[in-house]
C-alpha cells in the first residue's frame, strides 16, 4: 500500500529578550551554571513573576507577520509536573487563551512551487533549564541560568505531508523570525527547538492515523532525517499489520534513530488551571496597530518587491530575499553599481559561491556589499571586462583590498587609450593578410562572424584588458576604409 | 463522597508526596471527608456564571526587557543542600 | 511602656522620654520571661533588634523634622515574610533551614519606615489552620487562656501584641488569618483589599486570596502600620495600582449618616448567643455614635467554605510544589532516585494538614474534576462576590462576628478538621471576595475575647478604621491586657 505522511510541528523559539519573560535575568547563551538564575527563576519562596513588555510586543509582532487573529485578552496558566529543571514544579504557559490565534504560513518548495501551512496558535511560557549528566559522582546537576528564557511555541495544523516540506516550514519560518528580529534564530544554542507529530494513512484517505510525537530535534537536517525515520518505521509496523502506539519517541541524532521515551510514567495529568500571580493580558488596540505599522518588510512582501523593483525572476527574488542581511546585502550592491541584474548574478553566483566554499556565513564575507559595489561600477564603467572582475573579486577575497587598489596594483585597467588601440588594431590588420582578405570577400553576415578572430588577437595582444566596444568600433574602421 | 485508596494513591503520585502504608486509610477518610463537604457545591446553579480567578478586575502590567538581576549565585547557593561546581545535584535524571 | 499604644510610643521616643534601645530592651525582656510559656515567636532577632534600635536611636538624637513614621518602633514579623539573614520557617519544618538572601516588600518597607525587628512569629504551617496547632514549633498559646488556642494563622503574632511582647506585628489572611486570631486574643487585626498590600517575600499559600495586613491593640495603631505597609509593588503582578491614602486620616470622622449592614448569615445558627451579645453590644455603641443598622443578606454565606476548600487548596498544591529538596529547605537524607527526593522530602518536611491540602487541591486541579471542583468553585466565587456589591448598594459597611464564639480549648478541634474550617463561616467570603476586613475587640465571652467584623468594599480600608477607631473612643475592650503568666510550657 502506499501512505501519506499527516506531519504538524510545535515549534519552541526562543525571543531575543535581554531580560526572562517574568525576572529581570539576563538571557546570555553560554554563562557559567546558575549565575543567571535569580530567585524568582529559582522559585524561593514569595518570589512572584512580573511579564517582560518585549516578549508580548515580539509574540504580537510575529502573529501579525502571520496575518493571525491576536488575542486581545490572552491568560497565563500553570502546567503542573516535577522535573529538577522546572523549579517552580509548574511551567508558565498559554493553554486556553493563547496570544496568538490561527494564522497561515506560505512556503516554497525546490520545485518553486507553494503550500499554506495553517498555524493553529502561538503562545508564550518560560523555558526549563538543563540537567547535566556527566562527572557528578552518578548524579545529575542542574543549571537553571535558561530557566525563564521567553519561549514562543508555534503550533501548526497536521498540514505538512513530507520531510522536505517540514524542512520548507521550518526555514520559512525562520527567515520569518530572524527578519522580524524576535529570536537569534540560532538552532545550534536551541533558539529553535522543534516537537514533530507524525502519523501515516493510506493515500487518498482523509482519516488521521495514530500519531507519535518526536521530542525536541534542534536542527534541520535532523529534523529531515527524523521525519523519514518514523515514516520509514511507521510504514514497517503498517505493513506488517501492525499498529502504530500513540507516544513521546525520542530522536537520537547519534544513531540516526528514534527510540520510545519513558512509556512506563503513569499518564501526566498537567492540571493546567489560570496562574493567580499573573493578570490577564489585555491589549490596547492602539499598541497592536503601532506594532503592525512599525513591522520590517517581511520575506514573502520583499520576494514580491524583488520582482517588481529589479525586474528578478522568482526563483533569484526568493534567493536574495531567503534572509535579510542577505536581501539588504543585495540591496546595497544594487544600489551601488546601479544595475541590479549585474548585483544579483554576482551576489548569487559569485559571492554565495565563495562564501559556500569556505563553510562562511555572510557576517564573515571578507568582501563587504560597498567593496562588491564598487567591483561591478568599475565593470559598468568599462575599466575592466567581466572576466577581469573575478580575478579583481578573488584578490579582494583574499584581502588585497578594494577593487581599485586591486586593479591598480596588478596593473588589469582596461586599455581605452584609442592612440594605444589603434597601433594594436594595425599591428593585427597587417599582421593578417589573409584574414583581411576573407573578410573583404565575405558578405554583410559572414563578416560578422569573422571580426571576432580580429577581436581575440587584440585581445591577445592586450592581455585581456583591451576596451571590447571600442576595439570592435576600431576593427569595423580599418578593416572597411580600405574596402 | 466515597474516595477508594488508589485515588489517594494516584493523587500522592501527582503531588509527590509518600504516604506510608499504614496511613493511607486514614488519609483517605479525611481527604474523603472534606471531598463529601466540599459537594455541595454541585447543587448550585452556576449556568452563564463567569469563573472568577482574581478578586480584582485588573490587568496584567508589563515591565520594561531591562537586566535588573545581577550574578546572585553565592548567595543563593548558600541555603541549598547539595551544590558542586555552581550545579544543583540531584539523583541522576533519566531522560 | 509596653501598656502604651503605638502613637504614645512614638511621641515618648520623640520627646526623648525613652530610647528605642531601652524600649527594645523591655520589649526582650518580656519576651526572654514570658514567651517560653506563649511560645508566640519561633525566632528571637535579639542582635539585630538591637542594632537597628541603636541606629533608631541615632536618628532620633539628629534632625528631627524628616524622620520615617516608626523610628525605633519595635514589631514582629509573622514568620511567612521572608527576613534578609534571618530563618524565615513559615511555621514548617520544610523551611526550618531556611535563611531568605532578600527581603519580603513588606519587611523592607519597615525598614525603611524606621520600625525594628524583633523576631517572627509562630504560626500554622504554611498559614494553613485557625488555632495556630500546625506549626512546627509547637502551638502558640492565648495569654488570655494558656490552655485555649490563639486562632490561626497569624496566632503569634496576635498573642504576641496581646501579651505586650511586641507593640505591633505583621500578619497575613487568606481565609481569616489576621482577624480570627486578632478576635481570639482581644486586639484589633486589618485585613487589606487584596492587592493593597505586596505579596513579593511573602511565603505563597493561595495567591488570589493571601493578604498582609496590620495587627496592634488599637485602630489607630493598625493605620500607623498600614501606612507603612501599603504601596503597589512592581515586582507583585496583582499588586493594585491604587492611590494610597494616610490611613490615619479619617480616623476622627463622626459616623453620622453611616449605614451599617448586619447579614442575616452571620447573626443565625451557629453563633455562639453570649459571642453574638458582645457583637450586638458594639454595635449598639456605634449606633448611639450616629450610625444606622440595616438588615441584609449575604445568601451564599455558607457556599463560601465549600468554594474556600476548593480554590484554596488548588491554589496551595502548586504553590507549595516548589519545595522538592532541590535548591533549598529540607531534602531527605540519602534518596535512592529522585523520585524518593521528591515523595520523602515532601513527606517529611511538610505536615498532616498541609498534605491533605495539598492532596485536595490536586485533586481538584485534576482533569477528571476540574470542571465539577474548580471551575464550579471560581464561579460560586462570583455569587459569593456579587453579594457583598449587592449589600453595598445598600449600605457603606458590613459588620458582624468575627468568629462563631471564643477561643477553644487546645486539640479540641485538631482531630477533626471539619469543624476547625467552620470556625471560618465569617471570614472566608471577605478574603474570596477580595475586600478589606478589620476585627475589633468586642469584650470577652467567660474571660476570652470575641470580635466585631467590619467589612467594607475594595479599597475602603479608612472608613473601616474609622469606625473602628470612633468604637474604640467608646469602649474600653481594646485597652484590656491578659494577667502575665511566666514560666516555662505548662
Amino acid at each position: 500500500m502506499s501512505w501519506e505522511a499527516v506531519i504538524g510541528l510545535e515549534v519552541h523559539l526562543q525571543l531575543a529578550t535581554d531580560s526572562k519573560i517574568f525576572s529581570g535575568a539576563a538571557t546570555t547563551f553560554g554563562a557559567e551554571p546558575n549565575t543567571q538564575a535569580c530567585a524568582v527563576d529559582l522559585a524561593m519562596p514569595g518570589m512572584l513573576p512580573v511579564l517582560n513588555e518585549l516578549a508580548v510586543r515580539y509574540a504580537v509582532m510575529f502573529g501579525l507577520g502571520i496575518g493571525a487573529e491576536i488575542g486581545t485578552r490572552s491568560v497565563f496558566d500553570r502546567k503542573n509536573y516535577f522535573y529538577p529543571d522546572l523549579p517552580k514544579g509548574y511551567q508558565i504557559s498559554q493553554f486556553h487563551h493563547p496570544i496568538v490565534g490561527r494564522g497561515r504560513f506560505e512556503i516554497t518548495l525546490e520545485d518553486g512551487s507553494t503550500r499554506e501551512i495553517g498555524i493553529t496558535r502561538a503562545h508564550l511560557e518560560e523555558d526549563a533549564g538543563k540537567s547535566l549528566h556527566e562527572d557528578f559522582h552518578g548524579q545529575s546537576g542542574i543549571d537553571l541560568n535558561r530557566a525563564g528564557t521567553p519561549l514562543l511555541e508555534i503550533v501548526t495544523e497536521p498540514d505538512l505531508r513530507s520531510a522536505e516540506e517540514a524542512v520548507a516550514y521550518l526555514k520559512a519560518l525562520h527567515s520569518l523570525v530572524t527578519y522580524l528580529g524576535i529570536s537569534d534564530g540560532n538552532m545550534a544554542e536551541g533558539s529553535m527547538r522543534c516537537d514533530i507529530n507524525i502519523s501515516l494513512r493510506p493515500t487518498g484517505s482523509d482519516q488521521l492515523g495514530t500519531r507519535a510525537e518526536i521530542k525536541n530535534v534542534n536542527s534541520f537536517r535532523f529534523v529531515e532525517r527524523a521525519i523519514r525515520h518514523e515514516i520509514e518505521r511507521q510504514s514497517d509496523i503498517l505493513e506488517d499489520g501492525g499498529k502504530v502506539v500513540q507516544e513521546t519517541r525520542l530522536y537520537d541524532a547519534e544513531r540516526d534513530e528514534t527510540r520510545s521515551m519513558r512509556s512506563k510514567e503513569v499518564a501526566n495529568d498537567y492540571r493546567y488551571f489560570p496562574e493567580p500571580d499573573l493578570l490577564p493580558v489585555v491589549l490596547d488596540d492602539a499598541w497592536v496597530e503601532e506594532i503592525r505599522a512599525g513591522l520590517p518588510e517581511l520575506p514573502v512582501e520583499k520576494r514580491q518587491r524583488f520582482e517588481q523593483q529589479y525586474s528578478l525572476g522568482a526563483y533569484d527574488a526568493g534567493v536574495l530575499s531567503a534572509s535579510r542581511p542577505l536581501a539588504d546585502y543585495f540591496e546595497t550592491v544594487a544600489g551601488g553599481c546601479g544595475d541590479a541584474k549585474l548585483a544579483a548574478n554576482w551576489v548569487q553566483v559569485e559571492l554565495l559561491g565563495q562564501l559556500n566554499r569556505n563553510d562562511l556565513g555572510l557576517a564573515d564575507s571578507p568582501v563587504s556589499a560597498e567593496a562588491l559595489a564598487g567591483l561591478l561600477q568599475r565593470i559598468q564603467d568599462n575599466s575592466i571586462s567581466g572576466k577581469i572582475a573575478k580575478q579583481v573579486f578573488e584578490a579582494m577575497w583574499q584581502g588585497e583590498g578594494s577593487a581599485d587598489e586591486v586593479i591598480e596594483a596588478r596593473g588589469l585597467k582596461q586599455v581605452s587609450d584609442s592612440g594605444e588601440l589603434e597601433a594594436m588594431v594595425a599591428r593585427v590588420v597587417a599582421d593578417s593578410p589573409d584574414q583581411v582578405a576573407q573578410y573583404r570577400a565575405a558578405d554583410e553576415g559572414k563578416r560578422k562572424k569573422l571580426v571576432g578572430y580580429f577581436v581575440g588577437q587584440v585581445m591577445k595582444l592586450s592581455r585581456g584588458q583591451a576596451n571590447p566596444k571600442m576595439v570592435n568600433d576600431l576593427l569595423a574602421q580599418a578593416l572597411d576604409e580600405t574596402d | 463522597m466515597t474516595v477508594h485508596e488508589d485515588e489517594i494513591a494516584r493523587l500522592a503520585e501527582l503531588a509527590r508526596i509518600r504516604i506510608a502504608d499504614d496511613q493511607v486509610p486514614a488519609v483517605t477518610r479525611r481527604i474523603g471527608d472534606i471531598l463529601g463537604m466540599v459537594e455541595q457545591l454541585q447543587a448550585v446553579d452556576t449556568d452563564g456564571i463567569e469563573p472568577m480567578t482574581n478578586p480584582l478586575d485588573a490587568v496584567q502590567c508589563l515591565r520594561p526587557d531591562r537586566v535588573t538581576e545581577g550574578n546572585q549565585r553565592d548567595a543563593l547557593q548558600a541555603v541549598a543542600p547539595a551544590v558542586e561546581n555552581g550545579l544543583y545535584l540531584v539523583p541522576k535524571v533519566i531522560e | 511602656m509596653h501598656d502604651l499604644t503605638v502613637a504614645q510610643l512614638i511621641d515618648g521616643l520623640r520627646s526623648k522620654q525613652f530610647s528605642s534601645t531601652e524600649l527594645t530592651r523591655h520589649y526582650l525582656e518580656r519576651i526572654s520571661r514570658l514567651d517560653p510559656q506563649l511560645n508566640s515567636y519561633i525566632t528571637v532577632d535579639e542582635s539585630g533588634a538591637l542594632g537597628a534600635a541603636a541606629a533608631a536611636d541615632r536618628a532620633l538624637a539628629g534632625a528631627s523634622g524628616n524622620l520615617p513614621a516608626l523610628t525605633g518602633i519595635p514589631l514582629a514579623h509573622k514568620d511567612i515574610f521572608c527576613t534578609r539573614d534571618l530563618r524565615t520557617s513559615c511555621g514548617s519544618r520544610m523551611l526550618d533551614n531556611f535563611v531568605p538572601p532578600y527581603d519580603a516588600t513588606v519587611v523592607s518597607r519597615l525598614r525603611d519606615a524606621g520600625a525594628v525587628t524583633l523576631g517572627k512569629t509562630n504560626m500554622d504551617e504554611f498559614a494553613m489552620g485557625s488555632s495556630n496547632e500546625s506549626s512546627y514549633y509547637g502551638p502558640c498559646r492565648n495569654p488570655w487562656h494558656p490552655g485555649h488556642v490563639p486562632g490561626g494563622s497569624s496566632g503569634g503574632s496576635a498573642a504576641a501584641v496581646a501579651a505586650g511582647l511586641a507593640p505591633l506585628a505583621t500578619g497575613t489572611d487568606t481565609g481569616g488569618s489576621i482577624r480570627q486570631p486578632a478576635a481570639l486574643c482581644g486586639i484589633t487585626g486589618l485585613k487589606p483589599t487584596y492587592g493593597r498590600v505586596s505579596r513579593l517575600g511573602m511565603v505563597a499559600f493561595a495567591s488570589s486570596l493571601d493578604q498582609g495586613g496590620p495587627m496592634a491593640r488599637t485602630a489607630e495603631d493598625c493605620a500607623l502600620l498600614l501606612n507603612a505597609m501599603a504601596g503597589h509593588d512592581p515586582l507583585d503582578s496583582t499588586s493594585a495600582q491604587q492611590a494610597v491614602p494616610d490611613f490615619s486620616g479619617e480616623l476622627d470622622q463622626p459616623l453620622a449618616g453611616l449605614r451599617i449592614g448586619l447579614p442575616a448569615e452571620y447573626f443565625g445558627d451557629g453563633l455562639d448567643a453570649t459571642t453574638g451579645a458582645q457583637v450586638r453590644e458594639a454595635l449598639s455603641l456605634l449606633e448611639q455614635a450616629g450610625a444606622t443598622l440595616v438588615d441584609i443578606q449575604l445568601p451564599h454565606t455558607a457556599l463560601s467554605i465549600p468554594t474556600y476548600y476548593i480554590l484554596a487548596p488548588a491554589e496551595a498544591s502548586t504553590n507549595l510544589a516548589r519545595y522538592d529538596g532541590v535548591r533549598y529547605g529540607h531534602r531527605c537524607e540519602d534518596p535512592a532516585d529522585l523520585r524518593d527526593l521528591y515523595t520523602r522530602t515532601r513527606e517529611e518536611g511538610f505536615g498532616d494538614e498541609v498534605k491533605r491540602r495539598i492532596l485536595v487541591g490536586t485533586f481538584a486541579l485534576s482533569a477528571a474534576s476540574y470542571d465539577a471542583y474548580y471551575r464550579k468553585a471560581q464561579q460560586v466565587r462570583r455569587l459569593i462576590a456579587r453579594d457583598f456589591q449587592d449589600a453595598f448598594a445598600q449600605v457603606d459597611i458590613i459588620a458582624g462576628p468575627t468568629t462563631p464564639g471564643p477561643a477553644f480549648a487546645l486539640g479540641a478541634k485538631t482531630d477533626d478538621p471539619l469543624s476547625m474550617y467552620l470556625e471560618d463561616v465569617y471570614t472566608l467570603a471577605v478574603n474570596l471576595a477580595g475586600l478589606p476586613g478589620l476585627s475589633a475587640p468586642a469584650g470577652r465571652v467567660n474571660g476570652l475575647p470575641v470580635g466585631l467584623q467590619l467589612i467594607g468594599n475594595h479599597f475602603q480600608e479608612s472608613r473601616l478604621l474609622n469606625v473602628a477607631h470612633q468604637l474604640q473612643q467608646r469602649s474600653d475592650w481594646h485597652l484590656q491586657t491578659p494577667p502575665e503568666t511566666e514560666g516555662g510550657a505548662p
